[in-house]
């Protein structure tokens, strides 16, 4: 049965080549391997980020440290309520663990590299500024200078 | 010989595939951006009260606990921040209630350096959305101010220059922007 009714039934309906569907393939694992970052944590805290049309592009993202703020994911809120809370890696902490927390992520960096660090704010829109003013504190204590303001640019451009 | 070949293929893009569900699932597009700052350093207890600026150089941005603005002494709506600020920084008419400018040498040339400094002050209970509103805004009138400049002496916008003119205009139009002990007023 030849499916575009062609005249000729001697010869068998070629098979799609398959060959460049690898190729094609290939391109799009290299596409997001290219594009994409290993997800480090866990989201536990839901965080929106405010929009600003002045952001600037992180230039070192490994030169960063995460702090996130906001309320909990649906899954944690029966445990930690919905006030909004900091999230340091991969679970709830308080402003008191912030300390540790720079010190070992500045352990993790060379020597040189130490005073590039950047602390990542990326805090939720919804979150009042007293926790944001309580870590930037806490930071300016850990002498972690260098931060950002986690904020993302608005869709439309003019 | 040609099916074995077509197999080796389909096999090939098989594992293609699994790898690209792996880093599909595994990985998050990047999207760090933001407004990057230097916080102030903690001051030693002796020398907390030494800093003394002029009044006339301070501008005072509040957001309050109901995220309302107020730059200087009044209430302000936030579309005509960035001209206040651009006002405050540049001081066009030599206002004597408007910062003072200094020449400064700055690689062989001497520019009028504003000292004015913008003071940034929020409440516990000011919503972030406000805050970084507010910030962007500060930042966008001082990336207009450093394009004028750069237009002004070197013919191009701020983006398009060489590095060491970029450092130049950064002097010459400095981004002071203070954050403020936080104050403890409003609830939280």
């Amino acid at each position: 049965m030849s499916k575009f009714g062609s005249s000729s039934n001697k010869k068998e309906v070629p098979q799609a080549s398959s060959n460049s569907l690898s190729d094609i393939v290939f391109m799009l694992l290299f596409f997001f391997m290219v594009t994409t970052q290993m997800r480090e944590t866990e989201q536990k805290v839901k965080v929106t980020m405010p929009e600003a049309s002045e952001v600037a592009k992180l230039e070192r993202k490994d030169l960063s440290a995460n702090i996130n703020i906001g309320s909990p994911t649906l899954q944690y809120q029966a445990m930690y309520g919905t006030d909004a809370r900091i999230q340091l890696n991969d679970s709830f902490k308080t402003v008191a663990d912030i300390r540790d927390f720079i010190a070992a992520e500045r352990d993790a960096m060379s020597e040189a590299e130490r005073s590039l660090m950047t602390v990542n704010l990326r805090v939720d829109q919804d979150v009042r500024m007293g926790i944001v003013s309580d870590v930037k504190q806490e930071l300016r204590r850990c002498s972690a200078l260098k931060i950002m303001y986690a904020a993302r640019k608005p869709a439309d451009k003019n | 010989m040609a099916r074995r070949n077509f197999q080796a293929i389909g096999s090939t893009a098989d594992i293609a595939f699994l790898l690209l569900c792996y880093f599909l699932m595994t990985t998050t597009m990047g999207d760090q951006s933001g407004l990057q700052r230097r916080l102030p350093p903690i001051p030693d207890a002796q020398q907390a009260q030494d800093q003394k600026v002029n009044r006339r150089n301070i501008i005072i941005v509040r957001i309050n606990s109901a995220d309302k603005l107020f730059a200087g002494s009044e209430a302000m709506d936030i579309s005509i921040l960035k001209d206040k600020i651009k006002e405050f920084l540049t001081n066009p008419a030599n206002d004597p209630n408007l910062p003072e400018k200094e020449p400064k040498e700055i690689e062989g040339k001497t520019y009028m350096v504003s000292k004015g400094v913008i003071s940034l002050q929020n409440d516990r209970g000011t919503s972030y959305q406000a805050y970084i509103a507010v910030q962007n805004e500060l930042v966008k009138a001082v990336n207009e101010l450093r394009d004028d400049f750069a237009r002004a002496n070197f013919g191009k916008k701020f983006s398009k220059l060489s590095e060491e003119e970029q450092d130049i205009v950064k002097k010459a139009v400095p981004q002071n922007i203070s954050e403020a002990e936080p104050k403890d007023t409003g609830k939280k």
